[in-house]
């Protein structure tokens, strides 16, 4: 699935996180596969995205400097591509 | 700080762990990793190994490999199955396939989260049964073939890289798709009662340069449980986390409970405590010595001075160990050369001996 930032994403309903020093494990329960948070702040955007019209608004709202807003599209783009993310 | 940086300071809770249920196994295999054969009478209750897993439910550990000795031998392993399960802590575990049957085979595809390793060291029997046993392919076969019948989604077929059945890597690829199933490749450690085989049965240098080759080709296809690092010298790194992950990331709990930083260092220097303490698993990984002395920033030592240390970070502290050599220095199979070197200044019998040995004990001379 491409990824939209313009629209609405959520957590998988498969998938678990588990907070970390450096951010969170997300474990998939239905592909088994790990994937690594590597930011506190991304791991904020994720859980607030289910409550935000946009995934661009989620990363707007977590307060990321709009140099790096477009870093932190990316990173969600490669969740989405993972499964963590589903479209809402 | 680089991710790896962080695992190798230790995470809150174990990414995955192993779980060796039993000592007891059918087989003999001649590089079982934790000597196996009879049951320990100290083994871990049903009701111990439940609060073990409502343990892991709570550190958010979401999967663990479980193992053995042969664990299906153990009579409530489904029961212990089911029950973690239940409690999102998913369940990888290995087999020689000695009870999985058309019925096993059935409920194992009825199951979410659970994934079957069946164990497999030849393409063929010969090869297989050199290792494992007279019979032991025929029987992983049958459990493959059976699993297959009753429709269980792509198990996994593991194989111990060995000098025997480096050659069969295309062999064994293609059993594994005529199974719709996943190749798992590991490490041979001189672990167990590998510690007297090693010497016959480890790779040579040329295969382990065609098996790098080969694993940069296969890509994700084929799964390594990331036993390879040491190969990632070699030039481009291997997919994976490219560290040791013992303690760190990763640990093994034995039969009896004791904890130790993996499963290839079954020896008292490695034995952080046990699920039986007071404070329970949580507290062995999170305060343990052993771990936190693991968790420290290690020393390159020897291998100091070559340019390869980021790739490799020295190799595997089990292989180092049990041939004797320093930790913190070249891993035996370094594929640089500098293990062959360093093996030569080991003194004859000075290599720690595995421990504990559960191998069965051919009969006493006074009952024949």
């Amino acid at each position: 699935m491409t990824f939209d930032p313009q629209q609405r994403w959520q957590l998988s309903s498969s998938v678990a996180l588990r907070p970390e020093p450096f951010g969170a494990l997300a474990y998939h329960f239905g592909n088994r596969r790990l994937t690594f948070l590597k930011t506190p702040l991304l791991v904020t955007i994720v859980r607030s995205l289910a409550e935000q019209p946009s995934a661009r608004a989620a990363v707007v709202a977590a307060g990321v400097p709009e140099q790096q807003q477009s870093h932190y599209e990316r990173a969600l783009a490669a969740l989405a591509d993972a499964e963590v993310l589903t479209c809402a | 700080m680089r991710l790896t940086e962080q695992f190798e300071r230790g995470l809150d809770a174990p990414i995955c762990l192993t779980w060796e249920l039993t000592y007891a196994c059918n087989l003999a295999c001649v590089h079982c990793l934790s000597s196996s054969g009879r049951r320990d009478p100290r083994e871990l209750s049903t009701a111990e190994c439940k609060a073990v897993i409502d343990e892991l439910q709570r550190m958010q550990v979401f999967y663990v490999n479980v193992g053995g000795g042969e664990p299906t031998v153990r009579p409530d392993f489904w029961e212990l199955l089911d029950y973690a399960i239940a409690r999102d802590v998913g369940v990888k575990f290995s087999t020689n396939g000695v009870r999985i049957g058309k019925t096993e085979a059935r409920r194992l595809a009825a199951t979410d989260y659970v994934d079957v390793q069946v164990s497999l060291d030849g393409a063929d029997a010969v090869i297989n049964d050199a290792v494992r046993g007279e019979g032991s392919y025929d029987m992983a076969r049958r459990a493959l073939d059976a699993l297959a019948s009753e429709g269980f989604q792509n198990p996994k077929i593991s194989v111990v890289v060995t000098r025997q059945n480096a050659g069969q890597l295309d062999d064994f690829k293609a059993l594994a798709d005529s199974y719709g199933a996943t190749l798992r490749l590991t490490r041979l450690r001189p672990s167990g009662r590998g510690a007297d085989t090693w010497d016959e049965l480890h790779p040579t240098a040329q295969q382990q340069r065609d098996l790098y080759q080969w694993l940069l080709t296969a890509g994700e296809d084929v799964l390594t449980g990331d036993s390879f690092f040491h190969l990632s010298a070699l030039g481009e790194k291997l997919p994976g986390l490219n560290l040791c992950g013992a303690g760190r990331v990763v640990c093994l709990i034995d039969p009896i409970g004791d904890v130790y930083a993996c499963p290839f260092v079954l020896h008292e220097q490695f034995k952080a405590g046990s699920v039986r303490d007071a404070g329970g698993f949580t507290d062995v990984w999170r305060s343990s010595e052993l771990f936190r002395e693991l968790r420290e920033p290690g020393s390159a030592g020897a291998c100091g001075s070559c340019g390869s240390y980021d790739a490799c970070r020295g190799g595997c502290m089990a292989a180092k160990f049990f041939t004797g050599l320093p930790l913190d220095g070249p891993d035996p199979e370094c594929v640089l050369g500098h293990g062959e070197a360093a093996l030569l200044a080991v003194a004859a019998g000075s290599a720690p001996i595995p421990g504990p040995g559960h191998s069965r004990r051919s009969l006493p001379l006074s009952v024949m």
